[in-house]
């Protein structure tokens, strides 16, 4: 079944025709042409489709795209704000914190999520907002230390 | 744009996101095939991908306004598409049900939080269901309508094996009811998994502890044990030996013991039915006395 669905991806308004199967990351990717959520898992685990829904982050692979009608969609090509990057993503610059980059954007939307709501979040509370995350490459340890750097700088910039 | 190859791996459906109960009750009766409903869809649109489950009718419940309460006033009502992230984060149920929060907390990641639904944890029937236990430990009731109207029933009688519920043909759970905790009680729950995060269950307990008036000796206590039986199990023998006891170490431990027998555990990829039954022991001795921590205030 086919069903055309309107939804804002990065303060745009898209309308899409969509099949009942598709989900919202297919959505994104392959009709809206945001090729920064990616698929790793497809199934939750991996969180590189990572993407703010209404608010909240969620993993785009397991919503389907029917369910995201007239919702808000942010997805890490929202997040720089005009052509400026995001302090997330200058931290994961500065330190390092990727290597092939396929997470990259996952990590990205969940840190600047915890961010929002913890503004100076321990080591340990760090590590569990980016639980539902996994990168091969880099061990964790630069991502870490991005994300606290990118705690400091937006508390000197606030 | 697409590039992608039309790889749908999931069968075809239809979907619906119908306003109100009525409609969706009706949509899941009138279904000719398998019908489900879909709140997070975390475990379901896992499972459709993988095509352990192939629905020819989702119905979305998302949009129920029943189905989105949140209220505590004479007791707790958690509509069953309400996340676990706003239950975690709900005031009253951060201060009179915290077993509830953490283990709402505890399910998956952030990302799986902000869409998984307690009535999905309960309708999956996943033996391992984290938010399960501390529920039933608190009492709760679930409300269901199908096609006759509504009924209540304790949620322990929900369950009838993996993934199987006793919710008939075009029945959708609508929330799930706890009563307010009485004075000088208590309940925790804690699950074993070999790593810190986003895992699935071991084992886990939920226990819950009422004081007697004078708060010398047990006067209720419920144990509820999950990822060692088919279903969540109570473990009534360890209840009743706690009843009108003093809750000392060696007390909790025997209940331990007594809870263990409860649990008829498989041997898998997590752990052997052996290790499981010395989980249960640890688990129960651990949660009640963290429970009985909470009643002491």
């Amino acid at each position: 079944m086919r069903q055309a669905i309107e939804l804002n991806v990065n303060g745009e308004p898209h309308d899409a025709l969509v099949d009942s199967r598709e989900t919202l990351l297919d959505t994104l990717r392959y009709k809206l042409g945001h090729m920064g959520p990616k698929e790793g898992c497809g199934n939750g685990n991996c969180g590189a489709c990572t993407v703010v829904l209404n608010g909240a982050v969620v993993n785009a692979c397991l919503v389907f795209a029917v369910e995201a009608a007239g919702a808000d969609v942010t997805t890490v090509e929202g997040v720089a704000a005009e052509g400026n990057l995001h302090p997330v993503q200058q931290a994961f610059i500065e330190h390092g914190a990727l290597q092939c980059g396929f997470c990259t954007p996952g990590f990205i939307m969940s840190a600047k999520a915890l961010l929002e709501r913890n503004p100076n979040p321990s080591e340990p509370e760090i590590r569990l907002a980016i639980s539902g995350n996994l990168c091969r490459c880099t061990g964790y340890d630069k991502i870490v230390r991005a994300i606290q750097a990118a705690s400091q700088a937006l508390s000197q910039t606030a | 744009m697409s590039k992608k190859k039309e790889d749908l791996s999931v069968d075809a459906f239809e979907y619906a996101a119908p306003q109100n109960l009525q409609d969706a009750v009706a949509l899941l009766a009138e279904a000719s095939g398998e019908a489900r409903p879909l709140a997070g869809g975390t475990d379901l649109i896992a499972q459709m991908k993988e095509n352990r489950r192939s629905p020819s009718l989702v119905v979305d419940v998302k949009k129920i306004p029943e189905l989105n309460v949140l209220s505590y006033e004479a007791g707790l009502r958690i509509g069953a598409a309400v996340s676990c992230t706003q239950i975690a984060e709900f005031e009253p149920v951060r201060v009179h049900y915290p077993a509830l929060a953490e283990a709402c907390a505890l399910i998956g990641s952030y990302q799986i939080q902000n869409r998984a639904a307690l009535g999905g944890n309960f309708c999956n029937a996943a033996p391992s269901a984290d938010a399960v236990p501390p529920a039933i430990a608190y009492g709760a009731a679930l409300v269901i309508a199908g096609p006759n109207g509504q009924r209540e029933i304790p949620a322990e009688d929900f369950f009838v094996g993996p993934g199987q519920t006793v919710l008939e043909k075009g029945e959708v759970l609508v929330e799930i009811v706890l009563p307010s905790p009485p004075p000088h009680s208590g309940a925790a729950y804690l699950r074993f998994i070999p790593r810190e995060e986003m895992d699935i269950a071991v084992a886990g307990v939920g226990s819950f502890v009422q004081l007697s008036p004078d708060a010398r000796t047990c006067g209720q206590a419920r144990i509820v044990l999950a990822a060692v039986a088919p279903t969540p199990v109570r473990a009534k023998e360890a209840e009743a030996f706690l009843t009108g006891r003093a809750l000392d170490e060696t007390t909790l431990a025997q209940a331990g013991e007594l809870a263990s027998q409860a649990a008829s555990p498989i041997s898998d990829v997590r752990g052997s039915a052996a290790y499981r039954i010395e989980l249960v022991k640890v688990l129960t001795r651990r949660t009640l006395g963290m429970a009985l921590e909470r009643a002491r205030g």
